[in-house]
């Protein structure tokens, strides 16, 4: 799959993941192999509970695969201690997931800084980067506003704004504009895209919007757990 | 993912975090409150009977008195009757006792380990005046030279000189019409005496100092040179045979003897058929009392703390579960679970700071203001006792004591969170 675009960032080999156990236990991947350039935007589609979810999860290295593996910049992820794990979530990966995940009763700022503070960064640089990424999403003058009392849009922009804020090299974004009318989806979609051309930061957002899934360089389609061939998912984009 | 899970999470969020803390601060308060309280009745307590134990300073000294059958009638049915017995009247009557002869005297002194002894003079005087501003009732302290007073102002009395003192009780300051308790030291009073034949006379006595009132030593000292003097002008008119009549002497021992060797002198005047206690004996009753109200006093603080360490953990719990897609997130975003352990154990102790700090300033305040007023009414009689007695150490150990329940009270909760998995974290609602 080497399109020569850059190194491989991350790699699955054949990752199996499984929910339950005995006869509650589901399959949710069953062998799943891909290879994810810098600086790609990669779109995973599929149907709901095709896996999409858990696959992220696992490129993400918020799980461990049950069997087959996982490299990060060529080093297999079982390698890797729980404190570098922790590092290069908290600051080579941004997250957006499906739900918002804001904490209802802190400032707007406060949400969007918080991988900022769990890396330690300085109040007052916090505060600089939090007030710079709200204002890049048009959210600035909310930036004092409880979390709680946003609208929908304005929630998964602070979302969005949340994982841009320590310059992540990957963004993982499960349905970044799932929650957003056409235009402030472009918003998002235009920030997330400039992004990866601009300073080459690698995309990898699960989707069922087959527009944001045509602007990615590549479209990954999952079924039943199996990644498959664009022309098996029916009314996929061409 | 249960239903009262759900409900809890539920309930929980509709709470917000503000209530929840100051509720769980409010369970800390009350816990912190109690205990505050109890320790301090205890150390006021027992600071009160200690400085009750200073004033019976003296460590080498047995009262002894005559064993007697309290209603002359014991195992061995009634005891005959002795026509040598002679009944000591006056003042000692309802006691019963027998009165000590010389060679009762001579057989306490016999006993191995006994310096001295001598008998404890009975003097009776009959009333107190300052220059002319009236007579008082004079309540006489007969143990004074075993004790050590509670001086309020002025000096102990002085034993081996000639001249008479008294030391007075502090309520004979304003009756007897002194401005305050340093006007009345170096002043004469008159002390009116009966003697034998029924005629007052009037001895000088000079105030050496003011004494507070304590429950185990009532009444004015005299020194020995008053004593003498009281006992003479008493003794005016008696005839010979009289009997002199002493019931109670004082027996000196070895102040070094150790507890066996008292135990020895006891069990050897028992023997002889005398009752003979130490002061320590005769205060242990009241501290054994008082020792079983202390620890009764600490039970309730146990358990009002075990109470205050569940409401800790259940509140802990509880916040724990709000806010498990936060703690998912921060793991999800890179936090470590020894952070995430160190987050929750922190806020557990900090609310138990809060709420001991807060529960043991109500305590003082509450404490301080009802002194005063116990102080000021019932129990007004009872001079130097502060019934709740507020120390920075006891205080401060409170609070650390309330400080690591809440730390292990947090750390079932915090090890929760720590060991969420941020997935299922996440996945929670
Ligand atoms: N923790 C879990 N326990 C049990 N089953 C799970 C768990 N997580 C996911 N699953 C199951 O695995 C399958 C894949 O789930 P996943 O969340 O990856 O789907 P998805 O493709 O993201 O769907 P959607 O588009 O609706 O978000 C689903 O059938 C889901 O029910
Ligand atoms: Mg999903």
């Amino acid at each position: 799959m080497s399109d020569g675009v850059g190194e491989a960032i991350l790699e699955a080999i054949d990752i199996h993941r499984s929910y339950g156990r005995g006869s509650s236990r589901f399959e949710a991947l069953k062998g799943v192999s891909l290879r994810i350039d810098e600086g790609e935007s990669v779109a995973i589609v599929g149907k709901s509970g095709s896996g999409k979810s858990t696959l992220m999860h696992l490129l993400a290295l918020l799980d461990q695969p049950d069997d087959g593996a996982l490299r990060i910049d060529g080093v297999d992820s079982s390698q890797l201690s729980a404190r570098q794990l922790n590092r290069m979530r908290n600051q080579d990966f941004g997250f957006v997931f499906q739900q918002f995940f804001l904490t209802p009763n802190a400032t707007v700022l406060d949400n969007v800084v918080l991988p900022l503070k769990i890396a330690g960064v300085s109040r007052r640089e916090r505060k600089v980067r939090g007030m710079a990424v709200l204002t890049q999403l048009e959210m600035a003058d909310k930036a004092k506003s409880k979390a709680v009392n946003l609208s929908g849009g304005q929630k998964q922009r602070v979302v969005i704004a949340r994982a841009l804020v320590n310059n992540p090299r990957v963004i993982f974004a499960d349905e970044p504009t799932g929650n957003l009318d056409t235009g402030t989806g472009r918003l998002v979609e235009d920030i997330l895209f400039s992004l990866n051309k601009e300073y080459g930061m690698t995309l990898v957002v699960v989707t069922h919007d087959s527009e944001l899934a045509a602007r990615c360089d590549r479209q990954l389609f999952i079924r039943d757990g199996r990644a498959v061939p664009a022309t098996a998912i029916s009314g996929a984009p061409a | 993912m249960n239903a009262a899970n759900i409900l809890t999470a539920a309930i929980a969020n509709s709470l917000r975090s503000k209530l929840r803390t100051v509720l769980t601060v409010v369970a800390i308060v009350i816990g912190a409150f109690t205990l505050t309280i109890t320790s301090a009745i205890g150390t006021g307590v027992s600071n009160y009977i200690e400085t009750q134990i200073g004033a019976f300073g003296a460590k080498d000294v047995l009262s002894v008195t005559k064993a007697t059958d309290d209603t002359g009638q014991g195992d061995e049915g009634p005891a005959p009757y002795d026509p040598d017995d002679a009944i000591v009247g006056a003042g000692f009557a309802q006691f019963d006792a027998e009165a000590l002869t010389e060679e009762d005297l001579a057989a306490i002194r016999a006993v191995e380990g006994i310096v001295d002894v001598s008998a404890v003079q009975q003097v009776n005087p009959r009333y107190a005046e300052y220059d002319g501003h009236g007579k008082f009732i004079l309540g006489v302290n007969d143990s004074a030279t075993l004790t050590t007073p509670d001086l309020s102002a002025g000096a102990p009395l002085d034993n081996s000189g000639g001249e008479p003192q008294i030391l007075l009780v502090t309520s004979y300051v304003d009756a007897l019409g002194f401005a305050d308790e340093q006007a009345a030291i170096g002043k004469t009073i008159q002390i009116g005496v009966v003697d034998y034949l029924g005629e007052m006379h009037e001895v000088n006595a000079t105030v050496a100092g003011i004494q507070n009132e304590t429950i185990l030593a009532t009444g004015a000292a005299l020194n020995q040179a008053l004593l003498d003097e009281l006992h003479t002008t008493q003794s005016v008119g008696r005839p010979q045979s009289a009997s002199e009549g002493a019931i109670l002497a004082t027996a000196r021992f070895d102040a070094n003897a150790t507890d066996e060797q008292v135990d020895d002198i006891q069990t050897a005047l028992a023997g002889k058929g005398f009752a003979a206690a130490t002061v320590a004996d005769q205060i242990g009753i009241i501290q054994t009392v008082v020792d079983a109200i202390v620890a009764l006093l600490n039970a309730f603080a146990v358990i009002a703390l075990i109470a205050a360490g569940f409401g800790i953990i259940n509140t802990l719990l509880m916040s724990v579960q709000e806010r498990t897609r936060e703690i998912g997130l921060m793991k999800a975003m890179g936090m470590g679970a020894g952070r995430i352990y160190a987050l929750f154990s922190a806020e557990a102790v900090f609310i138990g700071f809060l709420g001991s700090v807060l529960g043991a300033g109500a305590a003082i305040a509450v404490g301080t203001a009802a002194n005063g007023l116990l102080a000021g009414t019932f129990l007004a009689d009872l001079e130097g006792l502060q019934v709740l007695r507020f120390e920075v150490a006891p205080v401060a150990t409170i609070i650390l004591i309330v400080m690591a329940i809440a730390f292990l009270a947090g750390t079932l909760p915090a090890r929760r969170a720590a060991r969420q998995n941020p997935i299922e974290a996440l996945r929670y609602e």
